[in-house]
């Protein structure tokens, strides 16, 4: 296969600073190297490549926007951007990892966190050497989290904790978790250590999409968690959603990637499947969805790197999140279907990326705020009037 | 041990090359530049030596060419040297030219450790390591697959045809470098964050007459069609015939 050159119609590496070009080339050639050539097979088994974390933690992709003093990188959002593009460009399911690490676990450890927590943990995630998952989702509560049955209370010492969470990334793998759960009627964040009696994380089995990334449950029964891993800072639902923000952001510039894939599957293939006189690339039916493709890909390359500059420039709106996140995610899911219909049947096979990202693509429309969610968000914001209920 | 890595700025080996119209040089155009791919096990190798000699070694990129080879000294930097320069001369320099420039600055810096890739894919001149080394008096080890350095000896594996041969010498020395010598480490986001850091210092080379000279840049015939012996087992032992004689692959 040639080498992945990336998409750019409109030269936006041109508004790109040196750093963050080479930041991009950086994730881009280990994706090619280490991630494309395995994640067929870790799909098909339906597994985690467990095998690329500490490859990842050495090449700096963990919590890559949180201070050197953690052992993190501290890249501008942009470049903490790029670097979900290229991921999501191997796979969702990778992308999933190290958003769920990075914004998901690392982010409310080093805002909401004690200083303690942050020295205890931050390092450890950042070099791969702990791995955490973060747990809002319940069964009954997917959508409206703020209804969430899961419960702590005051003991002597700590909190006993009950409930169940449901579709937790990472949940049977991690070290630690970071739960959310009612305490006297508002939400707050705990961690809750692989190991801590009652605490069972059983994964989720059967899925059509992400399989290459583990999906579980959380138990709670009785737990008992030490005063010391409540998250000092957490004081509502309102942070909970915070840490969502981020990894909302991290998906927005992700799907790119899986765009990207497709686009690139898409094109190449067309150029060579010769039907009646001619490639398929030659009529004009086909050329009406590549370039559709590429204009949705360019379109949000550009809704991308401008949310960027204003999260670095600390401007940003959540309700800019939602609608990147939102548009194009279903812009993706829209990609990604259009090129495995230019494949054919060859679209169904894992000889080709396209479909495996379609299934991911799925799930990446529905977690961190469904589709209507984040219309809802956005019209809420626009009209004032809030459809929630 | 103060140790130079000498690296080249080379079209992406990926990009397609067209001439031209002087039919000297390559079309700048649409062509992207990395570091040659030689030299990546080059610098890998030259901080692999630094990690062991520890102490106060140093690791320093040198390339010689116009303002865009910041970009390639960047990316060594990016993945640990210490410190880069560059040799600046816009124009063409032939292998011998380009010799000259290095030894003259690793003289100056005093490095007794030299790493070169093999050949550059560039030109594919495959000489200016050697040439290096013989301005500069060292010995030199071309084509090496594996390098043990203990004191001042060096022990190393470099690849032949057909085989391996196994080569002592003393530092100082050039090496050059073939695959498979190492796995060149990714440049990690917190390298590339460090690089910007990191000084690239920028000296004029020295004028230097090239004693070679670029008459005419011509591009491969096209490649011959396919040859369809036919479509069954009966034709193997033909197939198996011309391999060996006419392609002379096996
Ligand atoms: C692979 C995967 C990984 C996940 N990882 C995590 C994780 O790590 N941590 C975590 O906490 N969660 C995780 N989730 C859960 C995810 O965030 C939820 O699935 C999501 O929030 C939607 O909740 P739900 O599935 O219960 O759907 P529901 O909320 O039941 O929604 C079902 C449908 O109804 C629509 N709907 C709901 N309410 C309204 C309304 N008021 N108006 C209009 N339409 C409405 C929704 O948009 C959706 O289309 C993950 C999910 C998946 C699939």
């Amino acid at each position: 296969m040639p080498k992945f050159k990336g998409v750019d119609y409109f030269n936006i590496e041109s508004l790109l600073s040196e750093e963050e070009i080479m930041i991009r080339n950086s994730v881009r050639e280990f994706v090619s190297e280490e991630v494309i050539p395995i994640i067929e097979k870790y799909n098909r088994e339906s597994k985690f490549p467990l095998e690329l974390v500490p490859k990842m933690a050495e090449l700096g992709l963990l919590g890559t926007n949180l201070p050197q003093k953690y052992g993190c990188a501290e890249l501008n959002n942009v470049a903490y951007g790029l670097v979900m593009q290229e991921l999501e460009r191997g796979d969702s399911g990778i992308r999933s990892f190290v958003s769920v690490q990075s914004a998901l676990v690392m982010y409310p450890i080093f805002t909401f966190g004690s200083e303690e927590q942050k020295e205890k943990w931050l390092p450890l995630l950042a070099k791969g050497e702990k791995v955490g998952c973060f747990g809002l989702t319940e069964p009954d509560f997917g959508s409206n989290p703020g209804g969430m049955v899961t419960k702590a209370e005051k003991v002597d010492g700590g909190f006993k904790l009950n409930g169940a969470k449901m579709w937790i990334t990472n949940g049977t793998i991690a070290d630690v978790a970071v739960v959310w759960a009612k305490l006297d009627g508002i939400v707050r964040g705990f961690l809750v250590e692989k190991g801590f009696k009652g605490f069972t994380a059983p994964e989720m089995k059967g899925k059509h999409s992400l399989r290459a990334s583990v999906t579980s449950e959380l138990v709670f029964d009785n737990v008992f968690v030490p005063e010391e891993n409540l998250l000092p800072k957490t004081e509502g639902l309102k942070n909970a959603l915070m840490c969502l923000n981020q990894a909302r952001y991290g998906i927005a510039w992700g799907v790119v990637g899986a765009m990207m894939a497709c686009y690139e599957a898409a094109l190449n293939y067309a150029k060579s499947r010769v039907q009646f006189s001619k490639p398929i690339a030659a009529y004009q039916m086909t050329q009406e969805k590549l370039v559709y493709i590429l204009t949705e890909i360019t379109k949000a390359q550009l809704l991308n790197l401008q949310l960027g500059r204003m999260k670095d420039n600390k401007t940003l709106r959540h309700t800019q999140v939602s609608m990147a996140k939102r548009n194009n995610c279903e812009k993706a899911l829209e990609v990604a279907r259009i090129s495995r219909e230019i494949l054919g049947a060859n679209g169904i096979l894992d000889e080709y990326p396209v479909m495996r990202h379609s299934m991911n693509l799925e799930s990446v429309k529905t977690y961190e705020g469904t589709h209507e969610m984040h219309t809802l968000i956005i019209g809420e914001d626009i009209t004032g009037y809030s459809a929630f209920e | 041990m103060k140790i130079a890595v000498c690296i080249s700025h080379v079209p992406d080996t990926a990009t397609k090359i067209n001439i031209a119209k002087d039919e000297k040089t390559i079309d700048p155009n649409g062509v992207t530049y990395i570091i040659n791919p030689y030299d990546e096990f080059a610098v890998e190798e030259a901080l692999k030596m630094k990690e062991k000699f520890g102490g106060d070694s140093e690791v320093i990129a040198i390339s010689v060419g116009g303002d865009n080879n910041k970009e390639t000294i960047r990316k060594a930097l990016a993945m640990g040297v210490d410190r880069g320069i560059l040799l600046k001369d816009e124009n063409f320099r032939d292998s011998f030219g380009i010799a000259k420039a290095l030894s003259d600055e690793i003289k100056i810096q005093g490095c007794t450790l030299v790493f070169f890739g093999k050949q550059s894919v560039d030109y594919d001149n495959a000489i200016t390591g050697q040439l290096t080394a013989s301005m500069l008096g060292y010995s030199c080890i071309a084509v090496v697959v594996n390098l043990k350095i203990d004191g001042d000896k060096i022990i190393a594996e470099r690849e032949i045809e057909g085989g391996k041969e196994v080569v002592e010498a003393k530092l100082p020395a050039v090496i050059t470098a073939q695959k498979g010598l190492n796995e060149p480490r990714y440049a990690s986001l917190k390298g590339i964050m460090a690089a910007k850091k990191k000084i690239i210092e920028e000296k004029q080379a020295a004028s230097f007459e090239s004693l070679t000279e670029v008459i005419r840049l011509k591009k491969p015939a096209p490649k011959k069609p396919g040859r369809i012996l036919g479509t069954d087992s009966s034709v193997v032992p033909e197939l198996v015939k011309l391999l060996h004689e006419e392609a002379k692959v096996i």
